[in-house]
């Protein structure tokens, strides 16, 4: 009885897709405790001050918006969270950070030229997608370059 | 020996479409489109200088940079690879006087017919030409009048040179956006070609250069025959008009046919070509999607300091930084190396492994800016010079971002797929050197781990 020489090659394919769910889909456990956090964020032409912010997953944020020069807008991407701030007069919301990743925050009312770039970060913790999507991108290299040592070996 | 619709991997387009070969095959077929998108174009251009100074409500911006800029690098460039150079209205007015004709005209150009300097027959002019374009880019994509600036300066040096130098010169030699749209064509599924280069080998009259009733000669000034590769066909389609032998022929194929293909050591203007655009598809996600509102404000000119300090760190950063590092991994590969190829040599051809990763980045970069700010285009579209119009009745369409939540995971899974298909490219290079693989991996790991941390930085900007 002769072995399929296809077989390697199926077992080797079989892996790869298991290690690629694997990393896609196992959960990865948080090292925090969730709470509540009070963030004022203050926009003008054309930042946001703070302009990165880290939060962790399953935070309660109380968000106050405040606008020192014209009008803005604040439109935080992932959440579909939008308000309009207007000069002297603070606006507040709250939200449940329930989706991990970085989002950004972006002025939704026309400022000034630079307007489309007027964006700030939110990341909410633990990153999932950048540690995924980057173990993905190493895992893919070493894939293909022992893959190919393997072919030429065989 | 005739090719077959199915040859060598390969799907002989027209043959298998008889109704789209005879429009293509129409002397109109080019000449039609180019005026087709001639108007939209003026439209952006006379928007840009008498429209609102506010971009996101000018058709000037929206229309070119947003909606025309999303389906030449999401679309055309990906799926038809250098179709854009076949419709553009840029080079329309020149030629059109060179020709004393829109459809046929006459066959002796109006033209002083000067052939461009041999030292210049590279892509320097253009590496040169999109680097001072990208250097004010965030100026460009903000005001209109200055957008529109750019657009009548590009035609009005398209036709100042249509007049002096022979031909598609512009076009081939000097347009900033010609050349990057042939550099990623050569990772596009659809090629032109010869059936049977032995064919154009034996036919004496050469139809193709010279031209005959049915078409002109070669515009990009190529003989079919030799063509190998996207980057030098302008697809034009004048080729197929002239042959009278039907030898010539759009073909489908697998995506990066034509890259790993030898280079000649003098090439090193593609190599900083695909760098180039490599290193701006990094920072331009930094710099306008990022949250350093002083990098913008300098990128922005808002004092000219800054942005003298931004405009040195970007040109540091294309033309030293960027290309010092990749020569520092092809070097390191080389050393382990069995090719026997100069490091000058190997810089050029494992270049072409950046530029699948080089297309995904730009890719994921445009997806991300159209989805964001697209939604401006039903407003510009029925006020298209900001004045009140409402000519479809959507003037008052708000600003909706579209897929906020998973634009970055498509950008993830963009930048990976661009990823493997480069360390892929690398591989083939490497092989093409080594045949036995003794030492291909040697050769091809640092060039792989290059790419990778590109990857890397661009998966930090995107999603970190």
């Amino acid at each position: 009885m002769t072995e399929n020489p296809k077989r390697p090659v199926v077992a080797r394919r079989a892996t790869l897709l298991l290690v690629v769910l694997a990393i896609l889909l196992v959960p990865i456990p948080a090292l925090h405790t969730t709470g509540s956090r009070d963030i004022v964020i203050d926009a003008s032409q054309y930042e946001y001050s703070p302009s990165r912010l880290n939060i962790n997953r399953g935070d309660t944020v109380n968000v106050t918006l405040a606008a020192s020069d014209v009008v803005h807008g604040f439109y935080l991407d992932g959440y579909e969270i939008d308000a309009r701030i207007e000069p002297g007069i603070s606006q507040q919301f709250t939200f449940t950070a329930d989706r991990s990743g970085k989002f950004r925050y972006r002025c939704s009312v026309a400022c000034g030229p630079l307007h489309p770039f007027m964006i700030g970060e939110l990341v909410v913790g633990p990153n999932e997608p950048v540690l995924r999507a980057s173990v993905l991108a190493v895992v893919a290299v070493a894939a293909i370059l022992l893959g190919a040592r393997k072919r030429r070996s065989a | 020996m005739r090719q077959s619709p199915t040859d060598g991997g390969r799907l002989d387009v027209l043959g298998r479409m008889p109704r789209l070969r005879r429009v293509v095959l129409s002397r109109a077929f080019q000449p039609v489109l180019m005026l087709l998108l001639l108007a939209p174009f003026a439209l952006a251009v006379v928007a840009g200088l008498l429209g609102t100074s506010a971009g996101n409500r000018n058709f000037g911006i929206v229309f070119v940079w947003i909606v025309w800029w999303a389906v030449l690098m999401v679309l055309l460039v990906p799926g038809l690879g250098r179709v854009w150079c076949t419709v553009c209205p840029i080079p329309a007015p020149g030629e059109w006087i060179q020709r004393r004709g829109i459809i046929g005209g006459v066959a002796k150009l109006r033209t002083l017919g000067l052939r461009w300097p041999r030292r210049l027959r590279n892509m320097w002019v253009q590496n040169a030409g999109f680097l001072m374009l990208a250097l004010f880019s965030t100026i460009i994509l903000t005001r209109p009048s200055v957008s529109a600036a750019v657009i009548v300066g590009l035609t009005g040096t398209a036709v100042g040179m249509s007049l002096l130098f022979e031909k598609r010169t512009f076009c081939k030699y000097v347009c900033p956006i010609g050349g990057f749209i042939g550099l990623y064509s050569m990772v596009a599924p659809i090629e032109l070609r010869v059936r049977d280069a032995q064919v154009c080998v034996d036919h004496r009259s050469k139809d193709c250069i010279t031209g005959n009733e049915n078409g002109y000669g070669c515009p990009w000034m190529i003989y079919p025959g030799k063509l190998d590769r996207n980057l030098d066909c302008g697809f034009c389609t004048e080729c197929l008009k002239t042959c009278t032998m039907d030898n010539v022929v759009i073909n489908l194929r697998r995506p990066g046919t034509d890259l790993g293909k030898p280079v000649s050591a003098k090439r090193i203007d593609e190599a900083f070509k695909a760098l180039i655009m490599l290193a701006c598809s990094i920072i331009y996600p930094a710099v306008l999607f990022g949250p350093w509102a002083t990098v913008k404000e300098w990128a922005g000119i808002e004092s000219f300091g800054g942005w003298l300090i931004y405009a040195a760190a970007f040109l540091t950063a294309t033309l030293v930084f960027m290309p010092g590092l990749f020569w520092l991994a092809v070097s390191r590969g080389q050393k382990r190396s069995c090719s026997g190829l100069t490091i000058r040599q190997a810089f050029n051809e494992y270049a072409h492994a950046l530029i699948p990763l080089g297309l995904a980045s730009w890719i994921a970069f445009s997806v991300g800016f159209a989805l964001t700010n697209g939604s401006y285009a039903l407003a510009a579209i029925s006020d298209p010079l900001g004045w009140g119009w409402n000519l479809f009745g959507t003037r008052e369409a708000g600003w909706t971002p579209y897929l906020s939540g998973t634009a970055p995971a498509i950008q993830a899974a963009i930048l990976l797929g661009g990823l493997i298909f480069s360390v892929r490219t690398s591989l083939r290079i490497g092989f093409r050197h080594d045949p036995s693989g003794t030492t291909t991996m040697q050769a091809t790991a640092p060039v792989a781990a290059f790419l990778l941390a590109c990857t890397l930085i661009l998966l930090r900007l995107y999603l970190g």
